[in-house]
Parts: C-alpha cells; sequence; structure tokens
C-alpha cells in the first residue's frame, strides 16, 4: 500500500480554499506514515489541476461530463477504482458538505474506516491515531484506525493550506468502467444566494452579530457601530436563519471565511463551526454576557457585559478617538 | 409514500460536557437527553411531506440502550404511526458500518419509499452512519438537506453547500440527511402523547434482524475524550461600558494597532 491521496473540491468553476487546507492536513499524515502526497481532481479545469501541482504534488486529473459538477455517487466510484488502482492508505477530502456527503459512503464502499472532523493525525504502535472534534468540539477525541486504508474528512480552516512546492505534475486519469452505469442522483444547479454586491471576505473590519442581539431591531444599533468604523457588517448563523442579516453576510463553516484585520464578535457565544470561518483575524475582541462563552478562547480582547449596552458607548468613543 | 425517520437520543445541548477520569470517556450521569435536534427536524419533515400528500406511514427508529426509547414515544407524540427499538448489548461500541448495517436490517423488515436522518448527532458529531445506512439499503442519499420537494418518482433535494444551494434529483426509494431548515418541529399534542404511551413499541434484537455478533465491528475505536488544549487566553477588559469601551479603543489603537 502506499500514499496519501487528497481530493481536490471544487464547485463553479473554482477550488475551494478548503482544498489546500486538506493538502496540508495530508501532507501531516503522509509524513506521519512516512509515505508520499498525491492529488486528485474530478471533474473541473486544468487550471485547476495546474494550481493543486504548483503545491508540488502529483495530481491525477479525471475528466468526465458525469464529474462535471459534484455528484457523490459518481465522485465514489470513481475513487474506489482509484484508491484501489493506486492501493491508497489513505484517502482526505473537506469536511464540507461535499465531504460529508461522499466521505462516508466512499469509505462504507471501501469497506474501510471512516474519521470525520479530524484535526490532527499522529503515527503509533497500534495503528494511526486521529484527533477529531465532538460535541461541537467541545471536546476532543482520539481514535485509533488499526487498519488501512482510512477516509478522512478534515476540519476547514484548522490547517493552514499548503505552501507552494517544487516537483509538482499534472496526470491526465481515466476513470474507465467505473462511470458506465446510469446514475441514481443527478445534479440539477447550483443557485447562488441573491447578491447585493457585499463581500465581507474583503473587509478590513468586520464587525459580526449572534443570538446575544435578541431581536431585529437591534441589529440598527450595530449597524451603526459599523458605519461609523467603515467596517462590514456580518453575522453567526441564528441571526442569519432568523432573515435578520442576507445569507451573504454569514460567518462559518456553512457561510464565509474572514481574515479581516480586526474582527468584532458581538453576543456570538462561539461554536467551532462559526469560529472556522473568523480565527484566521488578526485582531478579536468579543463582547458576550456569557464569561463561559467560548470565543473568549480565540479572543484577543474579551468584554463580558451585554453588547446592547457596549455597542452605543463604543460607537461614541470611536467617534471621539477619530 | 412510506417514511422511515432514524432518531437517536442525544445529550441536550445545554448539558455541560464533562470527561469521567476514570473511564477517559465523556460522563453521562447527569445528562439530560433529548432526541438529537437534527433528528427532530427529519421528523418535521416527514410530517409535512405526509401532510402535503395525504397519505402515507411514518415509522421513527431508534438504535440504543432501554433510555432510549423515550424518543420513540415523542416521535409517536409528535405524529408518527409506529416506532421500532434495535436493542441489544452487542451494540455497545459499535462503528457507524455496524449500525447502518443494523439499522438496514430493520429498515427492510417494511416497505419504504424515502428514509429520513438528521446530517448528525450532536453527540459524536460523526455524520457517518446515515450514508453508511444507504449503501446497506442499496439506495442513493443526498446529504445536508434543509428542504425537500416531491417530484416525479422522487424528490428535488435543495443540498445546503457552503455559501450556496445545490438542487438535487434524486429518485426513490432514497436516504436524505436532514440540516436546519424553515421549519421548526412541532410540540407534542397531548392527545397525541396519551395514544403515544398506550403504543406498542417492538425491540430488535440482533438475532431478530438476522444478524451475528460478527456484524458488530469496532473498525474505528475511540481511545479516549479529552477537552480541547486551552489557547493562551485573551485580555479580559472589566468596568462600567463606557470605561470599556475607552479602554479597548485605546487598546486597538496602540497595542494591536488596527484603529
Amino acid at each position: 500500500m502506499s500514499g496519501v491521496l487528497v481530493l481536490a473540491e471544487h464547485r463553479e468553476g473554482a477550488l475551494r480554499d478548503a482544498s489546500f487546507e486538506t493538502m496540508a492536513a495530508g501532507r501531516q499524515l503522509a509524513e506521519a506514515l512516512g509515505t508520499d502526497l498525491s492529488a486528485v481532481l474530478l471533474g473541473g479545469t486544468p487550471e485547476m489541476a495546474q494550481l493543486v501541482a504548483d503545491r508540488g504534488v502529483k495530481v491525477r486529473h479525471a475528466r468526465h461530463e458525469l464529474l462535471a459538477a459534484f455528484n457523490s455517487e459518481a465522485y465514489q466510484r470513481a475513487l474506489v477504482a482509484l484508491v484501489q488502482e493506486l492501493a491508497s492508505d489513505a484517502v482526505l477530502m473537506p469536511h464540507s458538505s461535499f465531504g460529508n456527503d461522499l466521505g462516508p459512503s466512499l469509505a462504507v464502499a471501501l469497506g474501510c474506516g471512516a474519521v470525520s472532523d479530524c484535526i490532527g493525525f499522529e503515527k503509533t504502535d497500534a495503528g494511526l491515531k486521529v484527533t477529531r472534534g465532538m460535541y461541537a468540539s467541545k471536546l476532543h477525541a482520539e481514535v485509533l484506525v488499526p487498519e488501512l486504508p482510512l477516509v478522512a474528512m478534515v476540519r476547514q480552516s484548522e490547517f493552514k493550506q499548503a505552501g507552494p512546492g517544487d516537483g509538482g505534475a499534472v496526470e491526465a486519469w481515466d476513470p474507465g468502467p467505473a462511470l458506465a452505469e446510469p446514475l441514481r442522483t443527478r445534479f440539477i444547479s447550483v443557485e447562488e444566494v441573491p447578491t447585493t454586491g457585499i463581500d465581507i471576505t474583503k473587509a478590513d473590519v468586520v464587525i459580526a452579530v449572534g443570538r446575544g442581539v435578541k431581536e431585529e431591531a437591534n441589529i440598527a444599533a450595530v449597524r451603526e457601530l459599523a458605519d461609523s468604523l467603515g467596517a462590514v457588517l456580518a453575522g453567526s448563523r441564528p441571526v442569519i436563519d432568523a432573515g435578520w442579516l442576507e445569507k451573504e453576510r454569514q460567518v462559518g463553516s456553512s457561510g464565509k471565511t474572514v481574515k479581516p484585520k480586526l474582527y468584532i464578535a458581538l453576543g456570538i457565544s462561539g461554536a467551532f463551526q462559526h469560529v472556522a470561518g473568523m480565527k484566521g483575524a488578526e485582531t478579536i475582541v468579543a463582547v458576550n454576557k456569557d464569561p463561559h462563552a467560548p470565543i473568549f478562547g480565540v479572543a484577543h480582547y474579551g468584554i463580558v457585559d451585554d453588547l446592547l449596552k457596549v455597542v452605543p458607548v463604543l460607537r461614541q468613543k470611536l467617534v471621539e478617538a477619530k | 409514500m412510506n417514511i422511515v425517520v432514524c432518531i437517536k437520543q442525544v445529550p441536550s445541548s445545554e448539558t455541560k460536557i464533562r470527561v469521567s477520569s476514570e473511564t477517559g470517556r465523556v460522563d453521562t450521569s447527569e445528562v439530560e437527553w433529548v432526541i438529537n435536534p437534527y433528528d427532530e427536524y427529519a421528523l418535521e419533515t416527514a410530517l409535512r411531506l405526509r401532510e402535503a400528500q395525504g397519505s402515507g406511514a411514518i415509522t421513527a427508529l431508534t438504535l440504543g440502550p432501554e433510555r432510549s426509547r423515550a424518543v420513540l414515544r415523542t416521535a409517536l407524540a409528535m405524529g408518527c404511526d409506529s416506532a421500532v427499538h434495535v436493542q441489544d448489548e452487542a451494540f455497545e461500541g459499535a462503528d457507524a458500518l455496524s449500525v447502518g448495517r443494523a439499522l438496514a436490517a430493520a429498515v427492510k423488515r417494511d416497505s419504504f419509499d424515502l428514509v429520513l436522518c438528521g446530517k448528525q448527532a450532536i453527540d459524536d458529531d460523526q455524520a457517518l452512519v446515515p450514508q453508511a445506512l444507504a449503501h446497506f439499503l442499496g439506495i442513493p442519499h443526498v446529504a445536508v438537506v434543509p428542504e425537500v420537494e416531491p417530484t416525479d418518482g422522487g424528490l428535488i433535494a435543495h443540498r445546503e453547500v457552503e455559501g450556496a444551494t445545490e438542487l438535487v434529483k434524486v429518485g426513490l426509494p432514497c436516504l436524505v440527511t436532514i440540516q436546519k431548515g424553515k421549519f421548526e418541529p412541532r410540540y407534542p399534542t397531548l392527545k397525541l402523547m396519551m395514544a403515544a404511551k398506550r403504543k406498542e413499541i417492538p425491540v430488535l434484537g440482533l438475532a431478530d434482524l438476522g444478524l451475528d455478533v460478527a456484524a458488530v465491528t469496532r473498525g474505528v475505536e475511540n481511545l479516549g475524550d479529552r477537552l480541547p488544549p486551552g489557547r493562551k487566553p485573551g485580555v479580559k477588559l472589566e468596568g462600567e461600558p463606557a470605561e470599556l469601551a475607552r479602554e479597548l479603543v485605546t487598546r486597538l489603537h496602540e497595542e494591536a494597532k488596527v484603529l
């Protein structure tokens, strides 16, 4: 058996950042196992394949009409064929919606173990030890994978994206008869969220509001604070689900990942799904009534208080300081 | 359309999670047990599909110890027609593959068109069992779906992907894993609660499912649970809001140099 294989994820004509993060995780695993790392791109474009190869890995690129858009049945069949051909030790993919659909069924089809939400890999005498999150990542579990191969879904935003490297190459790969049978699920379309042209990922300052804002009317005060700072307004999932802010303002693993100079989290508890989308910010400020809120674990500056009390005075001080 | 909804009993998300120093595993002795929230959305989805179509039976299915029968009673009280409990000591520590295999054996006992599961259980957060179940049933699946629409001979699943929605058409029978959507799960009614108490809930063991102990594997073994390592704590600012605001602005300006 040989090699760690990373599946590059793409959507709507672009590779997702999580692909490069998963490559970094793949490198850690390949080193632990003393084996090499390669990548596979199913569907996508030659440019995408080259971007992956520029990280210094060999990329197998399969182009086939059934692989053009993500389809877990088609992807699974192609990957089973490739993993068997390469006798891979492990297949890694992002712990995204895509990975969640594909990874578990790939493992069952291969008859091997699957571990989701992986954050670390270590080789031990008993086998491969994988660290993963549980209970909304309030806990970490260490699981032992006594036998390879393994299918692992890697938590997004946990690993730094793999940097450039030498020795990469793109090689065409033909899935052959794996895709001969008709598929039972069919991709229809992607509905992008109606766009208002806001791109929270480009802002230097992001002010995000969470459940602690209590009601929609209170968002106005936060919006004023954002305006006075020239910041973009964002939110955590409960606020978006309630329809108080547009979907494109959602920060977190089911929304956007932001890396601004300053991130101010107001009334956000800091579940790992949210933290995954903002922990790359240079400076993080958190305001929350609950002193035990996990957001204080990532904040550089923390204020334990009601955001509704803090926001107006903070705006005033900012205006005075200008 | 006959629907099976797979549900799991989990500790409430409000529960303070502790690791037992003896076992190195989560201490569940003082836990409040509830239906996994994503499974509640799956139940609500099933009930709404039936209401829209005007016919069809809904069965709630769980695998777990004695105490987990409570979630089946709740599912009946929400409006499910019947419930099945897979219970056997042999499942202690079973991996997702084995749980999927056992649930498949239970689902196959009756005819079904659709299997719904929550997208993941909020205790283990594995998100593996539904896909394993679909595999053993030999049916396609679509994961992370907040909304389904019946269509000719199948469903259109509105699959949630990061920052967008994908529409996927899938034929019946199939399995869909449900994400929180626009509908909150309904509360049980008093009338249904009374009726639920009287309903027989068949209990199926390994042998009843035609499985033997070899069908229960522990391919991936949990070595222990621990609290995540703490990060270097940030600065906690304390005082009156006005003071706090002034100090924060000063620090952001002079220390962090972001203003």
